[in-house]
């Protein structure tokens, strides 16, 4: 059991890494590498999970209101009446799921939830409007649902006023078509889908909860079986340790973002417009953002239970206030600062620009730079910790 | 040049002292044992060795180089080993081996020699593909080694390298350490077991936080408040210890008196003769009792020495 009989010179030995401040990089590297290979479970739901929440949430959430069950109550019974009726009946926003003969059944029906909405004529109705006067109708719109409210206001309205429109139109003017008319278009989402809006952001709030997890995870894990304590003791410098520990987790984060965008493009059919190069290149700022932030967890979090709430914590304000859910335009002023400062806001900015306006660099180049500077800031202030720590 | 030279060194955290003013030395190729209850100091003093803790006072120095200033040739050239097994466990032996290998930048022929010698040190060669986990704790405690061992450091530290592990493979650990340490290795190795204690160079002992004794264990043991002038130390076999523990503590000549075992060793003035009190305890009953003179042991040492530092 001969040790070495041809000893290198103990000062001077061939050191590569003497006073590199990335020294342990590549070591690191691939030992974590093998980490990710070797724990294939991990692995899956990694990539899995965030797929499936794509699927559910994808296929569940349907913000746009169609066809809101109506309860109609008739108290005219006239030719003009009914033409009233139809009107409602042919929109896309109500469908009339039960007529009633009085009052009270017309608020039974709301109140038990089957109708959204009831649409009362009364019975004068008809002579009214002959008569020359203002013809009124009752909508009743329930409000416990604000965006089904807001629709079926904003429709009652428009239905009445077209009516109203045609009708003092044809009795006098000779013309059959009403003098102004709007034609809306909806710019880069046709149809006004929900999945176009919604999955590029969720595509971005996904990305964040799973690059965050992953890397604090990834630091945790050694502090709680001691091995970090023994990285300390060697030669390993804080950035080297760092970088190493992060870029094999970038890969998987890349890889992931690819797989989501490739089910966003040919699962829900939700184009991509603009250029996908341009996408990847204003993806990495926010991906080393995030990868910062979970080292910063890492930093704090002494067991594995803390850095997984660490995590889930500060996904709450990005799926609230990053503009994925709820238009910033319309938080109170405070809120809007708050969300001006997470990072998911910028990228679901950067996603709607890129998916579904087509933006270009030149559009987006604010958005790109701020996510810039906020990595450099966390990569910063965690390799300060970091090194903090281990001295 | 010694490995290691220690001069009043002062660690605090805020207004915890938890390393006070120890001063130390230790010789190449020598296996130093530094004992200590748990939270004394002791991986204290290993950290501010190795630079990752600064002292607030005094200076270190570990193969020529400064604790604080050149803690980067320090831990290029020390190996260190842990109380805890603390490799990875979904890797095998050999990627275990070969992460150590770089992270201490080995490289070409060296990198080869170097792992081929570790593992015939260690005789991992038949588990080199096996998860490290799926190794018991003496082989885990091997690789452990072979890691810390992978860049031929001149000095390592083991921190209670034999805690939890079995007496078999415990023996064949100290085995493996004395032919480094006669290979010119020096060692620095905290440890709660005497009989490790009794097999160091020189020992060393940290109570709440200062070095309390320090020296080879033969000068420990003749430490005058260990076996102080007119005293005997004496060794009493009885089936009934605890009573005979009992009445001997009653004796106005016996000093001291604590069970070892199955025996009870007392510290008693030597004015006594060893007859008197083979005939005080056959009168109190214990008519079985046999008595021999005995040299302190280690923790006959450091149990007085705690002792009188408690009163």
């Amino acid at each position: 059991m001969k040790v070495s009989d041809r000893r290198p010179p103990t000062t001077d030995q061939p050191l590569a890494m003497r006073s590199n401040p990335f020294s342990g990089l590549i070591p690191v590297l691939r030992k974590e590498a093998i980490h990710i290979r070797r724990d294939p479970m991990a692995l899956f739901f990694t990539v899995f999970i965030p797929m499936l929440q794509l699927f559910m949430i994808g296929f569940a959430i349907n913000t746009n209101v169609r066809d809101i069950p109506t309860a109609v109550y008739d108290g005219a019974q006239t030719q003009e009446s009914r033409r009233l009726i139809d009107r409602f009946v042919n929109s896309d926003d109500f469908e009339v799921v039960k007529y009633v003969m009085s009052d009270d059944q017309l608020n039974r029906e709301i109140i038990s939830g089957r109708a959204r909405v009831g649409v009362k004529i009364p019975p004068d109705y008809s002579r009214r409007l002959l008569a020359g006067q203002t013809a009124s109708y009752l909508v009743l719109v329930d409000g416990s649902e604000s965006s089904v409210a807001g629709e079926a206001l904003n429709v009652a309205n428009a239905i009445a006023l077209r009516e109203s429109l045609e009708r003092s139109l044809s009795v006098t003017a000779i013309r059959q078509t009403l003098p102004v008319e709007a034609r809306p278009k909806v710019l880069f989402n046709p149809d006004s889908r929900s999945a176009n809006f919604l999955i590029p952001g969720m595509i971005a709030v996904l990305m964040q909860m799973m690059t965050v997890l992953l890397t604090a995870i990834a630091i945790v894990r050694e502090r709680e079986r001691g091995t970090l304590e023994q990285l300390y003791m060697t030669p390993i410098k804080p950035l080297g340790l760092m970088i190493g520990k992060i870029v094999p987790y970038a890969v998987v984060a890349y890889t992931e973002i690819a797989l989501l965008l490739f089910f966003m493009r040919w699962a829900f059919d939700v184009p991509i417009n603009g250029n996908l190069f341009l996408l990847i290149l204003l993806v990495t700022p926010f991906i080393m953002t995030m990868l910062g932030f979970g080292l910063l967890i890492s930093t704090r979090a002494r067991t594995y239970q803390e850095a997984t709430q660490a995590a889930f914590g500060t996904m709450m304000p990005s799926i609230f206030l990053s503009g994925y859910i709820f238009p910033i335009d319309t938080m109170p002023v405070f809120f809007q600062w708050i969300s001006r400062i997470i990072p998911t806001t910028y990228l679901i900015e950067i996603f709607r620009g890129i998916i579904l306006r087509g933006a270009e660099l030149q559009d987006l180049w604010k958005q790109g730079l701020i996510l810039t500077v906020m990595s450099i800031i966390m990569i910063t202030v965690s390799a300060l910790r970091f090194r903090k720590k281990t001295g | 040049m010694p490995a290691i030279t220690t001069q009043d060194l002062t660690v605090r955290f805020g207004n915890f002292t938890a390393v006070d003013q120890v001063t130390i030395s230790v010789e190449p190729g020598e296996i130093f044992g530094f004992l200590g209850p748990n939270g004394s100091g002791k991986t204290t003093l290993i950290k501010a060795l190795i630079g990752l803790l600064t002292p607030a006072e005094g200076k270190g120095s570990v193969l020529g180089f400064d604790c604080v200033k050149e803690a980067d040739q320090i831990r290029q050239r020390v190996g260190y080993m842990s109380q805890k097994f603390s490799l990875y466990e979904d890797l095998t032996v050999m990627e275990n081996i070969n992460f150590y290998a770089g992270v201490y930048g080995l490289r070409g022929d060296y990198l080869r020699r170097r792992k081929d010698d570790a593992i015939a040190l260690t005789h991992l060669e038949p588990y080199l593909h096996r998860r490290a986990g799926k190794l018991s704790g003496g082989w885990k405690q091997r690789l452990a080694l072979a890691c810390a061992f992978i860049h031929e450091p001149r000095l390592m530290f083991l921190d209670e390298p034999t805690a939890g592990i079995d007496p078999v493979a415990r023996r064949d650990l100290w085995d493996l350490l004395f032919e480094l340490s006669g290979q010119g290795v020096t060692f620095f190795v905290t440890t709660h077991y005497m009989d490790e204690a009794e097999r160091c160079g020189r020992v060393g002992y940290i109570y709440l936080s200062e070095l309390i004794a320090y020296g080879t264990p033969e000068e420990l043991k003749e430490i005058s408040d260990v076996s102080p002038a007119g005293t005997r130390r004496i060794e009493i076999d009885t089936r009934r210890t605890s009573n005979a523990l009992a009445a001997m503590k009653r004796k106005p000549y016996v000093h001291n008196a604590t069970i070892f075992g199955q025996s009870i060793h007392l510290l008693m003035g030597d004015q006594v003769s060893l007859d008197q009190v083979k005939t005080d305890l056959a009168s109190d009953g214990f008519a079985d009792a046999e008595i021999r003179p005995i040299m302190p042991s280690l923790e006959d040492v450091f149990v007085t020495l705690t002792n009188s530092l408690k009163e």
